[in-house]
């Protein structure tokens, strides 16, 4: 008998003003009993709509039918098939928008919390699992993948399962990109994101660090080493500014250099090499995740007083609604219909407040958003010392200058076949946030898987 | 993990090591930069090339001991590693084309000018070098330069070696005697370098400086390093570290670099006081 109850299983969690003075996780994950009473809320529909949803198609009414069997060694082998990275799927997915957003479940009362599920699979695995994955039989052809982040991890687990030789090339020091330096701790701790890389370099996968490719080496150069096929996965790490007057002011943050500082370079410890601004009054100027991940850090750092500030109303907010409400549980104050104009200096030139005006939403643009209007003469000034920047970022122009013939939008995103990821040069293939421009962590988990696919077929062919 | 093949003191503050780091030696040009951090716990620092030798596979850094970063990195011995050592970044200096050329050096940014001095020797242009330091203690690269230099004029603050005074009085005096320079390139403090610049807009000299800005990732993803140029917001680690001296917003760059002062000092006194007590 199904479990007929409504709403989800809840999932235990910190309380906000406990874990807004801590970087640890949040969330804390559902007990063996409650994956398993949460599991019977699964009707194991036929048509199972919410595969259809994952952009990674996990078959998720078999991997929930082991939950509900207890077996969960059988269920983290069942999402194994599809994904490489299921701690942090499970972690970081808008399901509300993905699987969970198909669940019939979701017609009447709240959907199976797929996510969760996900989640608990995973960690089981990780905590209980010592045996060594069996590494595939190897196929003699080598593959190179440029970036480390959920695209090129993902492509490279695919590949590797199928028994390529693959290289990662990650710039940083440290292999998951966005996993690493973007998304904090208290959200996706670092050490999951380890254990699944440790994971693929198990299974064979070599992971190389201090790679900046255009730079160390060329694409071209890859090539010449014997790399049959390339995947470029470099995301879109290249911050963007609003040009207004006193950005370059001391205590003005791009929300790539203030997460980076926290959580690759990990600032927010007592007694860190790197040093980061402990600020009293905060702003962060954008509405999606990345202000979010920045206003909750720098809450966490001591901040009394954190704005969002956006230039449009909450419903446009394009953070992920369970952000925002855990943005506002832990008292981040939210500035909507608001726009900065300049940031003013302080008398040691340092950020003294940041001017802004009201806005109120006009006709809708080409974006089909409403756009935002300044209200006239509503200028006013909000008193802070730390102004974060969380605007957008573009693909960074590296890769592009330094390879003849890979052609790329005006904006600078790769131009990409959006089936199979293959890009204006033979055997170069992108896919993620180096394609699209700032995206989903599982949007480029998906691209990365077609790319695998695309790759495989690419050189089974050229070798046969 | 990188090998330091080679360690020399090369005076009381600054230090030369030869990393082996064979693919950023391979690609290597004057003027780009590397980073580096020195244990698994380090912040990570920009250094810009020294030196580096393709055959044996090696990359030379200078660096002046200033903060706790560079104390723990000068407490590494030969045959010691480095975690980690990424490079070569930023753009290479431009060179070609200049005939007559002076490169004008201030304390550990000698390091730096002389790879470029060395490169324009090479390509057969007149290099003169005029290079400044506090004091005769805190003099480097002296034989470098005179081996690539068809003029060298030594200044120091005190007078203990060389002339007494400051590079611009040394490069105001060649201007004015008559040296027609294509170029003046100019390298060392903040400072120093505003004050060439503005010495050389008043001659018309087209003159390159080499930025320094404080730097975390050094591949353009976080716009730490950003600068304003005629009006533009650059990242140096990717548009530069090299811009027209004439266009830089020193004064701004100035105020940046002063960001974490007060955090720097303390880790610094605290570094110095962990390797007192294992000194003990």
């Amino acid at each position: 008998m199904p479990n007929m109850s409504l709403k989800k299983n809840e999932m235990p969690s910190q309380a906000p003003d406990v874990r807004n003075k801590n970087f640890l996780e949040v969330a804390l994950g559902y007990t063996e009993e409650q994956a398993v009473d949460e599991a019977n809320r699964c009707l194991h529909c036929k048509n199972a709509p919410c595969v259809g949803g994952c952009p990674v198609a996990i078959d998720i009414p078999a991997f929930i039918d082991k939950v509900k069997e207890r077996d969960f060694e059988g269920a983290y082998q069942v999402i194994a098939r599809q994904s490489s990275l299921p701690a942090v799927c499970g972690r970081v997915c808008p399901q509300e928008t993905q699987c969970e957003g198909k669940c019939v479940r979701g017609i009447k009362g709240e959907p199976v919390a797929i996510g969760r599920l996900e989640r608990f699979v995973a960690d089981w695995h990780n905590s209980h699992s010592a045996e060594a994955p069996q590494r595939p039989a190897p196929n003699g052809h080598k593959v190179a993948v440029i970036g480390s982040g959920p695209s090129g991890l993902t492509c490279a687990g695919d590949l590797v399962k199928k028994g390529y030789d693959v290289t990662v090339f990650e710039a940083l020091h440290l292999a998951g990109g966005v996993l690493v330096y973007g998304i904090p701790e208290f959200r996706l701790p670092k050490a999951i994101v380890q254990k699944e890389i440790d994971g693929l370099k198990a299974l064979g996968c070599k992971v190389e660090t201090n790679m900046v490719i255009g730079k160390v080496l060329s694409i071209d150069e890859l090539f010449e080493q014997g790399f049959e096929s390339v995947f470029i996965g470099s995301g879109a790490g290249l911050p963007r500014f609003m040009r207004i007057p006193g950005e370059n002011l001391k205590g003005v943050y791009s929300a790539n250099e203030f997460l980076t500082r926290v959580n690759l370079m990990k600032a927010y410890k007592e007694g860190a090499d790197t040093p980061i601004e402990h600020a009293k009054k905060v702003a962060v100027v954008g509405g999606g995740n990345v202000a979010m991940d920045a206003a909750r850090c720098a809450k966490r750092l001591g901040a009394e007083e954190v704005y969002i500030v956006y230039r449009r109303s909450e419903v446009e907010l394009p953070a992920r609604r369970e952000e925002v409400e855990h943005a506002k549980e832990e008292g981040i104050i939210f500035k909507l219909l608001c726009n900065p104009v300049r940031i003013l200096p302080d008398e040691n030139k340092l950020v003294g407040g940041i001017e802004c005006v009201e806005m109120e939403l006009g006709e809708p643009d080409e974006s089909g958003r409403r756009r935002p209007v300044v209200k006239e003469g509503s200028e006013f000034v909000l008193d802070v010392d730390c102004v974060i920047m969380a605007i957008g970022t573009s693909p960074n122009p590296l890769i592009k200058s330094t390879t003849a013939g890979l052609e790329t939008q005006k904006w600078g995103g790769i131009i990409a076949d959006e089936e199979t990821g293959l890009t204006s040069r033979e055997g170069v293939y992108a896919g993620g946030d180096a394609v699209t421009g700032a995206a989903t962590v599982i949007l480029a988990m998906g691209a990365g898987k077609k790319a695998a696919t695309a790759i495989d077929e690419y050189i089974q062919r050229k070798n046969s | 993990m990188y090998k330091i093949v080679k360690k020399e003191v090369l005076n009381p503050t600054v230090t030369r090591m030869e990393i082996d780091a064979p693919l950023v030696a391979k690609k290597a040009q004057p003027g780009q930069f590397i980073i580096l951090r020195v244990d698994a716990e380090g912040e990570r620092i920009p250094l810009t090339v020294a030196d580096y030798d393709r055959e044996k596979g090696t990359v030379t850094i200078i660096f002046q001991i200033v903060g706790a970063t560079t104390e723990k990195l000068n407490h590494l011995e030969e045959g010691e590693c480095l975690q980690d050592f990424v490079g070569p970044l930023g753009t290479p200096s431009h060179t070609d084309g200049l005939h007559k050329v002076a490169v004008i050096g201030g304390g550990v940014g000698c390091a730096i000018a002389y790879p470029i001095a060395k490169k324009l020797h090479q390509q057969g242009a007149e290099v003169h070098s005029v290079v400044g330091f506090r004091n005769t203690d805190l003099v480097i690269l002296q034989e470098e330069f005179e081996a690539v230099s068809d003029k060298l004029v030594i200044m120091t603050d005190d007078g203990s070696s060389g002339r007494k005074g400051l590079v611009t009085d040394a490069l105001k005096e060649l201007i004015e005697s008559g040296e027609q320079y294509d170029e003046v390139i100019a390298i060392g403090p903040l400072v120093m370098m505003k004050f060439v610049a503005a010495l050389t807009k008043d001659y018309g000299i087209k003159t390159v400086v080499s930025m320094n800005p404080i730097m975390i990732d050094g591949t353009g993803m976080c716009g730490g390093c950003r600068l304003t140029v005629g009006g533009e917001t650059k990242f140096a680690c990717v548009d530069g570290p090299d811009f027209d001296g004439h266009l830089v917003d020193f004064d701004e760059a100035i105020e940046r670099s002063s960001m974490y002062r007060d955090f720097e000092k303390q880790a610094r006194e605290e570094t110095c006081n962990l390797f007192a007590k294992e000194v003990q």
